[in-house]
């Protein structure tokens, strides 16, 4: 059994960071510069962790699989990032982000994780500004705001629907400034294919360069993983191809603890699905649910067009269902409405899965040229998609995966239960519980690289003698490239038909079918049937062309597609033991009925998700046992000191 | 609908390339143009024939990893549109068409249609930033930065590094990349004190590239998935002249320590 101490400091919450970076242990400058840190990844997390430690002096040595920094998927985030400014003197505070944040992660989450968060989020929004980040302003020249789910105040900055492209070409305009005074060496397509574990602790990579095929060790001190979610084991998602589970599903092999891994959050407002050739889903900001209005006809089977349908015969159905926050429902809530409308026979479009944006209320009161400033762009995605016009006719969306709050274990320090190894951003389990707010992903990763691990990793690295990493030439080093090696060999040697992405798109089918928006005991028993079938065929029945040494995609995505079929087993058996449910996790066997003392008192509607506090407060840690056999299950209990679990209301 | 494709293929920079022509499967209008290709290379991959090489990555017009010179057009037939954001109803049944990478000598040929463009990053290591360090950030309303500004600002800092621009000139010259950069920084009051070494340090390193020199023919904007204005190299320009008048010194900006 793994050892799970969340290290959270003692006192008072709203003290704890505080108090925590004093006591933390400091290294002093001429040391840190022989600290040689690995970094993984360079979104949001990476790069701006990659930056900070090389400001503060330690040899930084970062990895990407993309052909530059900038690439990374956090470009793609649209809506905002939260901070508790109140710049808008609406009453908002960094307690009441934090408890937004907690509440809308349905209290699965670590408390003083999360009121951290809160608290440097304002320093986040500081530092951005100050690299040129070109937030909306008004015209007296100050930061708006605008409004996101969960949330009854405006605390979200954005940059039009390009927000997280704007944060990210900050973070590397940070990270190319210190590649230039050498405190970073950047190495470009280079994929992580392997942890190096020494005497229990993290201490280097084995790298493949993507142009050469050839492969690299690399020892450090401290190896520090910012390599994103794994929404894609769903194949279809709003995230970038590329985006994969490989770096941490190959830490976790080597002794890493999975945390939570069936937490996946379905965002309500994407385009649907229009056929089975498809390699993405494209979101459409939760931004645009401030002016739009989300609705289906009332009655089933309605095929007549939108504006043929009267007022009288629409419902509004979040507005409807959830009074309070009305179309600002959370996302995990706000999806499973949308999939109950259209499993009632009410939805709209080809296929019958899609509910209306309509934007026509926002435009006859603001007009069109307001909503064009706010949401051009993304207007003209869906054209580009869709070819149809949404400033004439609603948007049809549907709900699709689009974050996992889910990743590798990680302690108050953001170190996961192998020592020496950081987890930071999407690719960690910690802030956002059992849903994530919107705009709370870009706050988390700019809140770890920029700010959190920078003032913990010397907590770890003051206990390691300076210089004393092991050499590359180390037999731990040599086994963890031997075993890639292997495996390319046997991708390369496979006699099968298959391509990679065949498998993919199966398991993306057997993921969305029993471990997508509703789950259940059968459904779950039956996926995991499937996955170990899909698992041997992968075995029997690859193919992958071409050769080692030279650029081949295939044989990139042979090694992802079969960490991702692996994960599948994991996030299955993961959403089976958690016998209740919780934010994006909803098992149709535990959900609210009119019985239920909360829907008489008119809390929640039925068949909102029902928790059980008694038996699953706690975070699932699971952990590796060998190839082909049940993995072990921590459990780190979840302590709340300052607030109480309660029943989670957006009426 | 059915199309022709005359793909370039090429091994590596070391072999020569050519043109294979392809016969795609049967495909839906709806698709995007990558979908079509991973179509046309799942049907190459069950002829056990290598797949066509191809950048792509977020598939929604953002991340600028997509290239692809599409019947002779960097990002293919409309405007401010990139490759990943195309659809086959832009094309007919029956069409040829034409697929090439973003050639040019500063982008170096990897396999097929995918090229390396870290040139792009060297330039940004130059002086692309605002040299402030993590921690040291005044509050962010202290410094009111007027909403026209702010706006120009972020018109031009939406570009996304793909490089089309670069592939579109006769020249290959990576002005408009460049001038998108440095007319973001330095119409922000944040960017104003290292604005004159920061456009002297970036467009000493475009020229060491190996880019070619900009005649304003403006078939960088036509291109350009997200629409940068040209004025953005007339801003450069300007920014360039003031910087040698002041004798900004050869030394680049790169570091800010």
């Amino acid at each position: 059994m793994a050892i799970l101490n969340s290290n959270v400091p003692s006192g008072p919450l709203a003290t704890k960071w505080e108090n925590h970076k004093f006591s933390s242990k400091l290294i002093n400058p001429a040391n840190k510069r022989k600290y040689k840190v690995i970094v993984v990844g360079a979104g949001l997390a990476g790069a701006s962790a990659a930056a900070t430690l090389a400001e503060l002096g330690y040899d930084v040595h970062n990895f990407v699989f993309h052909d530059s920094p900038r690439r990374a998927h956090s470009v793609a985030a649209q809506g905002g990032i939260n901070a508790a400014k109140n710049y808008q003197n609406d009453g908002d505070s960094v307690h009441r982000l934090f408890y937004d944040t907690i509440k809308g992660g349905d209290f699965r989450s670590r408390e003083a994780n999360v009121h951290r968060l809160a608290e440097v989020s304002v320093h986040i929004i500081d530092q951005c500004a100050a690299q040129g980040v070109p937030f909306a302003r008004e015209y007296g020249g100050l930061l708006d705001n605008r409004s996101f789910g969960g949330a009854q105040v405006s605390r979200t900055f954005y940059a039009r629907g390009q927000t997280g492209q704007q944060l990210l070409l900050g973070a590397y305009s940070a990270l190319s400034r210190n590649v230039a005074n050498g405190g970073v060496k950047l190495n470009t397509h280079s994929e992580m294919l392997d942890l190096v574990v020494v005497d229990g602790q993290a201490k280097g990579i084995v790298v493949r360069n993507l142009q050469t095929g050839e492969l690299t060790r690399h020892t450090a001190d401290a190896v520090v993983l910012a390599t994103g979610g794994y929404g894609n084991v769903f194949n279809l998602s709003t995230y970038a191809r590329g985006s994969n589970v490989t770096a941490i599903w190959r830490a976790y092999r080597r002794g890493a603890c999975f945390g939570n891994p069936c937490f996946t959050q379905i965002h309500p407002t994407c385009i649907p699905v229009s056929g089975d050739y498809q390699s993405k889903l494209t979101l459409m900001s939760e931004s645009l649910r401030n002016d739009g209005r989300i609705w289906a006809p009332a009655k089933v089977g309605d095929k007549r067009a939108p504006a043929e349908i009267p007022e009288g015969e629409r419902d509004y159905f979040l507005e409807r269902m959830y009074g309070a926050f009305g179309n600002l429902a959370p996302r995990d809530v706000a999806s499973r409405a949308a999939k109950t409308v259209c499993d009632e026979g009410r939805g709209v479009g080809a296929t019958g899965l899609g509910v209306y944006l309509d934007f026509a209320e926002s435009i006859n009161r603001l007009g069109e040229d307001k909503i064009r400033e706010r949401y051009g762009n993304l207007f003209a995605m869906y054209h580009e998609i869709t070819d149809e016009d949404a400033y004439k006719a609603p948007m049809r969306i549907y709900p699709a995966v689009h974050y996992t709050m889910g990743g590798l274990w990680v302690d108050y320090n953001l170190m996961s239960n192998l020592p020496g190894l950081f987890v930071l951003g999407e690719a960690n389990f910690s802030d956002h519980g059992a849903n994530r707010l919107g705009a709370s992903a870009l706050m988390q990763g700019l809140s770890d690289g920029y700010f959190v691990l920078p003032a913990t990793i010397s907590n770890y690295l003051a206990g390691q003698a300076p210089a004393k990493r092991p050499p590359v030439s180390h037999a731990a080093f040599a086994e963890a490239e031997g075993d890639v090696q292997k495996r390319i060999q046997r991708y390369l040697g496979g006699k099968g038909k298959r391509t990679p992405s065949s498998f993919h798109k199966e398991l993306g089918k057997i993921m969305w079918d029993y471990c997508g928006m509703a789950r259940n005991r059968a459904g779950l028993e039956k996926a995991l049937g499937l996955l170990g079938n899909l698992r041997e065929e992968y075995r029997k029945n690859l193919s992958v062309l071409g050769e080692a040494a030279e650029w081949n995609q295939a044989l990139e995505s042979a090694g992802r597609v079969e960490d991702f079929i692996e994960l599948g087993e994991l996030m299955c058996r993961d959403a089976l033991e958690r016998e209740e449910s919780c934010g994006g996790h909803f098992r149709e066997e535990f959900q609210y009925t009119k019985e239920d003392p909360e829907v008489r008192n008119g809390l929640v509607n039925p068949g909102d998700v029902k928790r059980d506090d008694t038996h699953f407060a706690h975070v699932a840690a699971w952990e590796y046992a060998g190839p082909d056999r049940k993995p072990i299950l921590n459990r780190e209990e979840l302590k709340y000191e300052e607030i109480k679990m309660s029943t989670r209301s957006y009426k | 609908m059915k199309v022709q494709l005359k793909v370039w293929r090429q091994k590596n920079r070391n072999t020569s390339g050519k043109f294979v022509t392809y016969e795609s499967p049967d495909l839906n209008p709806n698709m995007s143009f990558l979908e079509m290709l991973d179509v046309v290379n799942e049907s190459l991959a069950s002829r056990s024939e290598e797949p066509i090489a191809f950048d792509h990555d977020c598939r929604e017009g953002i991340c600028g990893t997509c290239s692809l010179v599409i019947n002779g057009k960097p990002h293919g037939p409309h405007k401010g549109v990139a490759t990943c954001q195309t659809y086959m109803r832009s094309f007919k049944d029956g069409d040829q068409i034409v697929v090439e990478p973003f050639r040019a000598k500063a982008f170096p040929l990897v396999k097929d249609l995918v090229v390396d463009r870290k040139a792009f990053d060297r330039i940004q290591q130059k002086g692309g930033f605002i040299s402030v360090r993590t921690g040291s950030a005044p509050d962010a309303n202290s410094i009111p930065v007027p909403k026209e500004n702010s706006d120009l600002a972020m018109d031009a800092a939406q570009c996304i590094g793909c490089g089309a621009c670069v592939a579109a000139c006769k020249n290959a010259s990576a002005m408009l990349f460049v001038s998108a950069k440095v007319s973001h920084l330095g119409l922000l009051p944040q960017g104003q004190p290292e604005r004159f070494r920061r456009v002297k340090a970036m467009v000493d390193q475009m020229d060491e590239e190996g880019f070619g020199a900009c005649t304003v023919t403006g078939s960088c904007e036509a291109v350009c998935p997200k629409s940068i204005s040209l004025d953005f190299i007339a801003r450069m320009n300007r920014d360039y002249l003031v910087a040698l008048a002041k004798g900004e010194s050869k030394k680049p900006a790169a570091g800010g320590v």
